[in-house]
């Protein structure tokens, strides 16, 4: 009799499971059509490419152009890249190649930490320390007068938030290595420098690549920390001092106001979308990326 | 024969110069938390909700935001617990590895995983929109939940992907349903990993204020109702500080403090659950 009611149960369960499983997949559905449903307005009204084009930026007149958001990002992101790469994959080859194992059982809970702390803080952080190094130090060194809320600041914010993504997978995917590819390689005489960029750098570009990508994603939709640090003027900057509004912080700004004017709020899920469409994009890219090493590995 | 010996010093040399940085960058933001919070502290700031003038500089605390972001991360990781753990068995136990469905749901948690917290807090504002809820704590619980929810579950796939398949064997020759093997050998044998996952989904949900800002809205009472506004402590820190008056701004740095310690408090706790846990463990 226990027999029948335990797989009944089973039963029950697999099918509840499944549904959590497909309800998974739908989710994704779901935000997409909801974004793009609620952006439809502004489509109809506007073909894409103008809008992304555009720098009218005039709500009220019922013109939304994206194109200084869309370029404030990508100052931005771009910033925050060329800072971090080179310092996490300092780290991670440190980290994977050359540290003694005390190092990296200390290392791995440091660089967790660096990851957990929330963007707030990173912002109050970028307000109290970078803003005024980047006022009173670095933009007077160039020549230049600047309030300090500019794209290098955002940029230096954004680079440390990312670090610990690049550094964190980066370090994986160079502990995929095989370890006899390593010692063929220093066993004919190669310094570990010379192992690390022919051997190691080579098999692992890949894996190194997706990281980058999966540490742009992240800094692309970055709200908060860059909200209060880039300064949110709605202009296409034109150097590393000039303010900068990306997107995620303009739909953060701009929530409150948008059910008031017509279309606004369908402009704000549009540039929602966006962000989600980027995002997903290179997520999905550098996901497939690792997948097939972790494969490849096995 | 020399030019290799300099570049392997260089490199050694920015390596170092690149590890000192990544410490000193971890150090200094800690540091100035604590340096600008500590002073800023005071029992009142924890205790109270804000008062008249608390924005201006008068009497209050921070209790709401505390109150606030602890009730919706519990209500938010509980929701998020409840939707991930099923999805992490079924795709081990009761699917088989190449199945579309179980290939599709681990796509769609990369996706997921990937979405900015600000595209979630947008997509729960037009839901609650279509159901016709205002900015309210059970809007905040939502959008948090749904921004946790791939990263718990990610997590718990990958410690349940570890599993040996002699463990569940044995249980299934024993005549165990996939259920109970779930529930019985692969939970238990995960459970330190388990509870890390959860720990850290946690924290991304304490921490994050992009998510609650159009959802959860802010309030300086504390929260009672569901289907009232709630403030949270990243809202809390995020409006301090854009105040002008220094005294409040210098609340913004204490209120940092407090969520910064509740970081640390929970990401020490992953780390002690991890080993305390894993007494069941069959190595």
């Amino acid at each position: 009799m226990h027999r029948r009611v335990r797989v009944r149960t089973d039963r029950i369960a697999a099918s509840a499971m499944r549904l959590c499983a497909a309800g998974t997949v739908l989710l994704v559905v779901v935000i997409v059509c909801a974004l793009l449903l609620k952006s439809a307005p502004v489509l109809a009204r506007h073909s894409i490419w103008t809008l992304l084009g555009s720098s009218s930026w005039q709500p009220l007149r019922g013109e939304f152009g994206f194109f200084p958001f869309l370029l404030g990002t990508l100052w931005v992101t771009g910033t925050a890249v060329l800072l971090a790469v080179p310092l996490s994959l300092f780290t991670a080859i440190y980290l994977s190649e050359y540290a003694p194992a005390a190092v990296r059982r200390l290392a791995a809970p440091l660089v967790d930490l660096l990851a957990g702390i929330p963007s707030v803080i990173y912002g109050i952080w970028g307000v109290l320390a970078v803003v005024p190094l980047v006022r009173d130090r670095v933009a007077p060194l160039f020549g230049v007068s600047s309030s300090g809320y500019c794209v290098l600041a955002g940029g230096v914010v954004l680079a440390i938030m990312i670090l610990p993504v690049i550094i964190h997978v980066a370090a994986e995917v160079f502990g995929a290595v095989p370890r006899g590819m390593r010692e063929a390689s220093l066993a004919l005489g190669a310094t570990q420098w010379q192992t690390v960029t022919r051997v190691v750098l080579r098999k692992a570009m890949p894996g190194v690549i997706a990281a980058v990508v999966l540490g742009v994603s992240r800094a692309f939709g970055e709200t908060m920390a860059v909200l209060m640090v880039a300064g949110n003027v709605a202009v296409s900057p034109r150097s590393i001092f000039d303010p900068a509004y990306p997107l995620p912080a303009l739909i953060a700004n701009n929530y409150g106001e948008m059910l008031s004017v017509p279309l606004y709020d369908a402009a704000m899920m549009l540039a929602a979308l966006l962000l989600l469409a980027v995002v997903v994009a290179f997520n999905a890219v550098s996901r497939c990326v690792l997948a097939r090493i972790e494969r490849g590995m096995r | 024969m020399n030019r290799r010996r300099v570049a392997e010093g260089i490199a050694r040399a920015l390596m170092a110069a690149s590890v000192a940085t990544v410490l000193a960058v971890l150090l200094l933001i800690i540091g100035t938390v604590i340096v600008r919070g500590v002073p800023a502290m005071s029992w009142a700031m924890i205790s109270q909700p804000p008062r008249g003038g608390f924005y201006l500089g008068k009497e209050g605390g921070i209790l709401n935001a505390i109150l606030g972001s602890l009730a919706i991360t519990a209500g938010a990781t509980a929701l998020a617990l409840s939707w991930s753990l099923p999805v992490v068995l079924c795709l081990n136990a009761y699917l088989p590895p190449r199945s579309p469905l179980a290939s599709a749901a681990r796509f769609a948690l990369d996706v997921l995983w990937g979405i900015p917290s600000i595209v979630y807090g947008a997509f729960g504002f037009v839901v609650m929109l279509w159901f016709g809820i205002g900015a309210s704590l059970l809007g905040g619980i939502i959008a948090v939940a749904l921004l946790i929810f791939p990263i718990m579950a990610r997590a718990m796939d990958e410690v349940v992907r570890t599993v040996p398949q002699e463990l569940t064997d044995a249980s299934y020759a024993r005549g165990a349903t996939r259920l109970e093997t779930s529930l019985k050998v692969v939970v238990r044998q995960t459970l330190p990993g388990l509870v890390t996952a959860v720990l850290i989904a946690m924290g991304r949900g304490i921490g994050d204020a992009a998510s609650v800002l159009f959802t959860a809205g802010f309030t300086d009472s504390i929260p009672v109702s569901l289907f009232r506004p709630a403030a949270t402590l990243p809202l809390a820190i995020f409006f301090q500080l854009g105040t002008p008056f220094p005294e409040v701004q210098a609340r913004a740095y204490a209120s940092a403090l407090v969520l910064t310690a509740l970081i640390l408090a929970i990401s020490a706790a992953a780390r002690l659950f991890g080993h305390r846990y894993s007494r069941h463990v069959v190595r």
